[in-house]
Parts: structure tokens; C-alpha cells; sequence
């Protein structure tokens, strides 16, 4: 499903974030990279979604070449994948149903089928009450979990979530991580980059452990 | 197909929301198209209604031959003869000098002056019926005054071609200001869009990020500047049907004095749905210039 082999990537300027990187997922599997910050935990996520393009080597997500991929060719990528930011990047213009119909504006549903659709997401994070939110007025628990919503909305096969417990306290963490694994559960590939070992070995997953762009274990 | 038209539709929608979302921005932006567009429109409703003028004026135009004074009995009808041979004369008529002077004594204006002359100071003449335009006419001009015993030849249609060059020079100078203010009205659609981006910079990253195509990211921008050029040459007609609403009061007075009842015409159906779609138009191209400029610098990191 996700397969690296000998990825390097540096920036301009000469860092190198990841070097001679291989590895892969298969499909239905729940994977942690975990990593002390500038480890390279982001850009590798950063890769899958064609956000960044490998320096060399070979990035395949379902059988597709990432460092080939032509522009028009992304946005039918993304849309296969569930992304959630380290940042949100949630729009506080609008109500968190709003936010969450935003990966539904483009697919071309009808009205109807989309908002029961946003509203199914809703109810899985459990915020079907508060749709009418602006998510400024969320707490970061309810926030993150917007962002779980509206990255699973368009039913993506593999869901990438970049620090998502970072600003959470632990009972919201542990809240975050149960939704994860519930996703893995019904079939979605899950891949997740945190620092929080603690969170990591209660779950008890398969962990990708990156050192200075490299796979450490 | 479906699909793209509903799209569309939503976009259309959610575009004219956003505009009355915002009223006054909204207004001043139309406005400034409006008043931009209004300046050579109006210079070109102008130069329509003089051009109707003078296309009545030049539809019969004469030419007066003054004979000179020792002109005799004889002369006048071998000229008569003579003018009915040439081409393009279709009738000539002879005034003798007592008939003009007749003419004047009854006009209200000349008849205290004409009381005070002791002999008749004015020529015979003869009035040629012209079919020709005021160019033919004025070909006509050097073979008139070749004619024996004339004095002056008077072509009616001097003050006519004169009018028409000063018409065609005024179209020449509304063309340019157009022009001008046609890229004027694409710099402030250009302006305009470029701060709608600025403004929903986070909105498109984010679409950029879960799966939004270009053309998606596009669309509700060339709606906007759609929308506003539309708006703007909306606003344009009404500044110009106002305008011609005030000034016909004081044309009609002014019309009224010489016996007519001439006023201000306005644009046709088609003529104001080209000035729309005109206006529309550049406002797409502003914001097809100013989205291809602009919409790239936004790219996810």
C-alpha cells in the first residue's frame, strides 16, 4: 500500500531530513514513527500525500509514483487519504459542520448525501452536538477530533496523522488514539507520528523509530 | 456534466453571498467599475444622438447659386437649362431677388431691418436639390462655380462635414478613453481578487491539501470578477440613463425654442447587453490574470 525504498529528501540548503529511508505498509495496518523532533517524522508524512517530493528513491501509495506524479494528478490522490495537521488548520470562517463539508464541496456529492455524510463523521468523534460550533470555541480535544472528521469524511483507505495528541492532555490523548485504532479496526491504514513513547507502547503497534533520517531499529 | 453545473451553480451562489455578505466593499468596488465605464459610455450615447442629427440634416442637402448682379433675363434661363443637364442636380429652383426679399420681410426677426433699406441688396438665386451625400456634393462644387454670371456657390453641407469630422474626432477620443478605462476596470478586478485570495489564503491551502483541483480552487474567483464587471456595467447604464434623464429636461427646453422636439435617445436592448457582457468579460480577464498571478504563491508546505 505505502512502500519507501532508498527515499532521500534534503532541502534546499543542504539539510538532509531523510536518507536512504526503506520501508512499507501493507493494507490494515496501524503503524507509529516515532522520533525525537527533526527526526524526519513529518517530512516522511509530508511525502505520501505529494506534499514533498522525494529527493531520490521511490515513494509508491496504492501503486502510484509519488516523485513522478504530474500536478493535475494530486488532487485525486489527497483525495484518497485522511489528512490531520500538526497545526489544524482548521478555517474558523465557518461552523465545524462547515469544516468538515470542506473534502465534500469538490466530489461532486449532492447536498443531501454530503451533510449526512458530514454528519455520520460528526457523530463518530462525537461531535454531532456541536456542529454549529465555530471551532474557535472548541476545546483542543474537540478540535482535534474536528480534524479527525473532516480527514475521514471522504472514507479514505489510509488515514496520516501528523502529532496529533501534541496539545492534548492525557485523557483527550488517550480519546484521540482509541479513534485511530477504531478506524485501523474497520480496514483503514493508519500511520501516525508522535514523540509520545508512553502513548505509543500501550497500543502496542508495529513502530518505525527514525534517528537523523534513518530507521534506527 | 451535472455534476460541473451544479458545481457551478454553488459556486455562483456562495459568490453573490459573499459579495452581499459585504455590502459596502461591494458598492464602491461596482461603483468604481460603474463611474470608470460610465465616462465613455455616456461620450458614446452623446456622439449617437449628434450623428442622428446630422444623418437628418444631410438627408436632402442644397446648394444655393448666388448670381451676380448683372445677370439678365437671358442668362437666368440658359443657366436653368445648363444646371438641369448636369448629373447629379435633381431639380433646380430660381428664386428671384424680390421673392427673397419677401421671404425676409416675413420673417418676424429681419422684417424691421429689411424696412429700413431703401433698393434690394440680395442676388437671384437658384436652389439645387441634391441626392448625393455631402461628399458628392462637394465634387460637385468646382463645376457650379465654372458656370457663367454666378457669384457664390453655397454648399449646405460644409457645416454638415464639418460636424461629422468633429464626430468622427470625438469617436477616435472616446475609443481611446475606453480603452484606458478598460484596463482600468482590469487593474481594479485584478486588485480586488488578488485580496479575496489574500483573504481566504487559509481556506485555499486547506482545499489544496484535502484534494481540491486548480480548477476548483479557480472558479469561485472568475465568478467574482464575473459578477462584479456585470455589476459594474449595470451601474454604468444607470449612471448614464441618469445623466440623460437630467439633461433632457434641459434639452427639451433648449429644443423647444427652435420649434423642435428633439431629445436624448438611449441605448437599445442590444446595444446595453453588449455593454454587459463587455463588462463581464474584463472582469473575468482581471481575475484570470490575477488568480494565474497570484493563486500559485499558495502552495502547502
Amino acid at each position: 500500500m505505502i512502500s519507501f525504498s532508498q527515499v532521500r529528501k534534503s532541502y534546499r540548503g543542504g539539510h538532509e531530513a531523510l536518507a536512504e529511508l526503506s520501508f512499507s505498509i501493507e493494507t490494515g495496518e496501524l503503524v507509529f514513527i516515532t522520533g525525537r523532533s527533526g527526526a524526519g517524522k513529518s517530512t516522511l508524512l509530508k511525502l505520501i500525500p505529494a506534499i514533498e517530493r522525494p529527493t531520490s528513491g521511490t515513494v509508491l501509495v496504492n501503486g502510484q509514483n509519488i516523485g513522478s506524479m504530474r500536478r493535475p494528478a494530486i488532487p485525486y490522490l489527497r483525495r484518497n487519504l485522511g489528512l490531520i495537521f500538526q497545526d489544524q488548520k482548521l478555517l474558523y470562517d465557518r461552523s465545524a459542520f462547515d469544516n468538515v463539508m470542506l473534502p465534500l464541496a469538490f466530489t461532486g456529492h449532492a447536498h443531501k448525501d454530503a451533510a449526512r455524510r458530514v454528519r455520520a463523521a460528526l457523530d463518530k468523534v462525537g461531535l454531532l452536538a456541536r456542529e454549529k460550533a465555530n471551532p474557535i470555541t472548541l476545546s483542543g480535544g474537540e478540535q482535534q477530533r474536528l480534524c479527525i472528521a473532516r480527514a475521514v469524511v471522504n472514507r479514505p483507505s489510509i488515514l496520516l496523522a501528523d502529532e496529533p495528541t501534541a496539545s492534548l492532555d492525557s485523557a483527550s490523548a488517550a480519546e484521540v488514539m482509541e479513534m485511530f485504532r477504531s478506524f485501523n479496526q474497520v480496514g483503514v491504514t493508519v500511520l501516525i507520528a508522535t514523540h509520545d513513547e508512553a502513548l505509543v507502547q500501550r497500543l502496542n503497534p508495529r513502530v518505525l523509530v527514525l534517528k537523523q533520517g534513518r530507521l534506527a531499529s | 456534466m451535472i455534476t460541473w453545473l451544479r458545481q457551478h451553480w454553488r459556486t455562483f451562489g456562495l459568490t453573490l453571498a459573499r459579495l452581499a455578505g459585504n455590502p459596502l466593499a461591494t458598492l464602491l468596488n461596482v461603483m468604481v467599475i460603474g463611474v470608470a465605464l460610465a465616462l465613455p459610455l455616456g461620450g458614446y450615447m452623446l456622439l449617437q444622438n449628434l450623428g442622428s442629427i446630422t444623418r437628418q440634416v444631410t438627408g436632402n442637402p442644397q446648394v444655393s447659386l448666388f448670381l451676380a448682379p448683372e445677370a439678365g433675363k437671358a442668362d437666368i434661363a440658359a443657366l436653368e437649362a445648363r444646371l438641369k443637364q448636369i448629373p447629379g442636380v435633381r431639380a433646380a429652383r430660381f428664386i428671384p431677388r424680390e421673392q427673397a426679399l419677401e421671404g425676409l420681410k416675413r420673417s418676424e426677426n429681419t422684417a424691421d431691418v429689411i424696412a429700413t433699406l431703401q433698393a434690394n441688396p440680395l442676388p437671384d438665386a437658384f436652389v439645387l436639390e441634391t441626392g448625393g451625400s455631402a461628399a458628392e456634393l462637394e465634387k460637385l462644387e468646382p463645376e457650379l462655380k465654372a458656370l457663367p454670371k454666378i457669384a457664390h456657390v453655397q454648399l449646405d453641407s460644409a457645416w454638415v462635414k464639418r460636424l461629422e469630422t468633429l464626430i468622427e474626432l470625438g469617436r477616435t477620443a472616446v475609443l481611446i478613453l475606453a480603452t484606458l478605462l478598460a484596463f482600468g476596470l482590469i487593474a481594479v478586478t485584478f486588485n480586488t481578487i488578488r485580496l479575496q485570495i489574500l483573504t481566504q489564503k487559509d481556506e485555499i491551502e486547506v482545499s489544496k491539501l484535502i484534494g481540491a483541483t486548480d480548477a476548483f480552487i479557480r472558479r469561485p474567483f472568475f465568478h467574482l470578477g464575473l459578477i462584479q464587471g456585470a455589476l459594474g456595467g449595470l451601474a454604468a447604464l444607470a449612471i448614464v440613463y441618469l445623466c440623460m434623464l437630467i439633461l433632457n429636461r434641459s434639452i427639451l427646453e433648449l429644443a423647444q425654442l427652435y420649434g423642435s422636439d428633439f431629445r436624448l435617445g438611449f441605448f437599445g436592448f442590444s446595444d446595453c447587453l453588449a455593454l454587459l457582457v463587455f463588462a463581464a468579460f474584463l472582469g473575468w480577464l482581471g481575475a484570470y490574470m490575477s488568480v494565474s498571478r497570484h493563486l500559485a504563491d499558495i502552495e502547502p508546505r
